[in-house]
């Protein structure tokens, strides 16, 4: 680990580097290198302008608001928040078990949303950097060039992320601001007309990504050595798994492994967190750092998402995506559970996870009528938590006599994963950059790492003109030695 | 008409709420408007380009940061620009994906940019916002009397 490129001994006397913001992620991240005359890198950060601002939002609001209005915390995710809020929800209601029909309709709004967002995240901001390696031209490093050199490929991405949206829609009522989830359950089942349609392509969503396994499964390896070591690091590893052990994306308890695939703790309970989990500050990010206290804030940094998930299991309980999860686990003697860009094949067989579990639900009855809600006592704090597609996900609430929000906390898959970034930028920085010339192509092998663990940097805010990419050089004493401006209509000025 | 926004992040909401009240006007018609229909979400994705698909015509909406007010209503062609470098896409790129995942032309389409000054979470949309989403909407429902227009109005904001 390069742990020691986190703060440079005399950072006065270096060259900066700014690259900012980090492109195809969401949002707004900003990566920071700092060199020395002969261009070691002496310093590596990667920053990323947390948006902190919800927490005020919901103050005053009445706890029932929350499933709403958090779907506006993030236009990326939304239905990540609207879920993980609403099993807060639950708990500030009393509802300790859902009705069958409550939780089967939630779990396929899930894999809706797991499915779409896994799509989007491989098809269109991976697979340039994987299907023409990290070397390719800038006019390469795009999705128009995939269409044209793999059209098939294309052409199934946008098809796989629309039949994810399609569930979605058909789920929670609407195309965006649905409202499924309501304090102890839902709002609606399914009648059997929207059944049909979601059944009549859900086995072609399920060879397609099948096929995506395989074609992420072919990248990864034929990148050999490389790709096996490209900004990878062992870690710890965080995510909720079932009571059995399986992978569990919508509900279950806590399970933590070491560096070395040790158990650190299991079947948690995440209604209590805290006593696993503490979060660090650092001067240098508005970001907060988590740790596993088990370890301490020194080694307890960890890593969530499709990387952990699939390592941290024991099982996939549909049959394509376990088959699938083996192979992944058997690949190189195990090596793929460190391997950064292993990610993006973890996240394809986690996409076929779900496309298997769309099916799955959609023959149940359950989702076609049963009681939706249940009632219980009101409390006064709720945690929810769910794995979002980016990894874990926490929404923590405490309210008043009043019904009023008076605290809220949340930890995000991008918070959680904040050290592990950091680690793979300053790996990359050390194999890569290292006492070389600062080159756009250099510069991109940071983002391809970064890109590896889909981080959500959103602000959500995204209208015409408001995404530029800035790129700036900076001397030790902070002047500006150049920049460069990428606008969101791909125009490029020096300045 | 395809529309995209964040509702709870001030003047972001005008294309959500340029829709909401064409909704309220497309009743207050009573079928007097050709078939249209009205789509809004957080961000333009790929996948949008499926929704152009059997459509005369298409109106994107959306939100500006930039640009002449109220607003600017302009034609947009299929173009390879480089907006999927965030999770967010332009109207050209959509266009383009539509061409290139269904091997046709997409339909004509155009751009109906609507000046915003603010947008931060929680607040609402602002008093300037408010009149240029009065104006985007008096040329919407003129467009929907008679979609024809359109080719004769953009260039003239």
């Amino acid at each position: 680990m390069n742990s020691s490129l986190e703060t440079a001994a005399n950072p006065e006397n270096l060259r900066r580097v700014v690259i900012e913001p980090v492109t195809r992620v969401e949002g707004h991240g900003k990566v920071t290198l700092l060199l020395d005359e002969d261009n070691h890198v002496q310093q590596a950060r990667f920053h990323i302008v947390e948006f902190r601002g919800f927490e005020k939002f919901v103050q005053g609001r009445p706890y029932w608001e929350v499933p709403v209005m958090v779907q506006r915390l993030c236009g990326i995710c939304p239905v990540s928040h609207h879920l993980a809020g609403g099993k807060a929800v639950d708990m500030l209601a009393g509802a300790t078990e859902l009705t069958p029909t409550a939780d089967k309709m939630r779990r396929l709004l899930h894999f809706g949303q797991v499915l779409q967002s896994h799509a989007l995240h491989f098809f269109h901001l991976a697979s340039p950097d994987l299907l023409f390696g990290f070397d390719a031209a800038v006019d390469k490093r795009n999705v128009f060039a995939v269409i044209e050199a793999f059209p098939e490929i294309a052409k199934k991405g946008v098809l796989l992320r629309k039949y994810g949206q399609e569930v979605i829609r058909v789920t929670a009522g609407k195309r965006v601001h649905g409202t499924l989830v309501v304090p102890g359950g839902v709002n609606k089942h399914l009648v059997p007309e929207e059944r049909d349609y979601l059944l009549q392509d859900v086995d072609r969503t399920i060879a397609w990504s099948q096929e995506a396994v395989e074609l992420a499964r072919r990248v990864y390896s034929e990148g050999g050595e490389r790709h096996r070591e490209f900004g990878s690091f062992r870690s710890p590893i965080l995510s909720l798994v079932r009571e059995d052990g399986a992978m569990d994306l919508y509900h279950g308890r806590l399970r933590a492994r070491d560096e070395n695939g040790a158990m650190l703790f299991d079947q948690a309970d995440y209604a209590q967190y805290w006593d696993y989990v503490h979060e660090v500050v650092k001067p240098w990010s508005y970001m907060k750092f988590p740790f596993l206290r088990a370890l301490g804030a020194e080694r307890g940094w960890y890593r969530v998402g499709p990387l952990a998930r699939v390592a941290n299991c024991d099982v996939i309980a549909t049959p394509l995506a376990e088959s699938q999860r083996q192979t992944f686990l058997a690949f190189d003697g195990g090596s793929t559970r460190s391997s950064t860009l292993a990610t993006h094949w973890a996240r394809m067989i986690e996409m076929l996870y779900a496309a298997e579990g769309i099916r799955e639900l959609l023959s149940d009855p359950d989702l076609l009528g049963g009681e939706l809600v249940v009632k219980g006592e009101r409390q006064y704090r709720g945690v929810g938590v769910i794995e979002a597609p980016r990894g874990t996900l926490i929404h923590h609430y405490r309210i008043n006599d009043d019904d009023l929000i008076v605290r809220c906390n949340l930890i995000v898959s991008t918070t959680h994963n904040n050290q592990a970034m950091n680690e793979s930028v300053r790996q990359v920085a050390r194999q890569h950059l290292d006492g070389r010339e600062i080159t756009e192509p250099l510069l991109n092998y940071i983002e391809v790492a970064i890109r590896a663990f889909d981080p959500c940097l959103s602000c959500a805010t995204h209208a015409l003109g408001k995404m530029p990419l800035e790129v700036e050089l900076l001397d030790a004493g902070g002047a500006r030695l150049d920049r460069m401006v990428r606008n969101a209509d791909g125009g490029v000025r020096h300045s | 008409m395809l529309t995209w926004g964040n509702p709870s992040r001030g003047d972001d909401a005008l294309g959500p709420e340029l829709v909401r009240r064409l909704e309220a006007l497309s009743a207050q018609k009573a079928g007097a408007w050709r078939d249209h229909e009205f789509l809004t979400d957080f961000q333009l994705q790929p996948e949008h380009a499926t929704d152009l698909a059997e459509r005369d015509l298409v109106l994107f909406a959306d939100a500006a940061a930039e640009g002449r007010a109220p607003f600017s209503f302009s034609r947009v062609r299929p173009a390879r620009d480089h907006s999927f470098t965030s999770h967010a896409m332009s109207p050209s790129a959509v266009l383009a994906v539509y061409r290139q995942v269904f091997e046709r032309e997409p339909p004509e389409a155009y751009l109906l940019a609507i000046r915003g000054e603010s947008f931060e979470l929680g607040e609402p949309m602002s008093a300037r916002a408010e009149r240029h989403l009065d104006a985007a909407l008096a040329l919407t429902a003129r467009l929907l009397d008679a979609p024809d227009a359109a080719d004769e109005l953009h260039g003239h904001h």
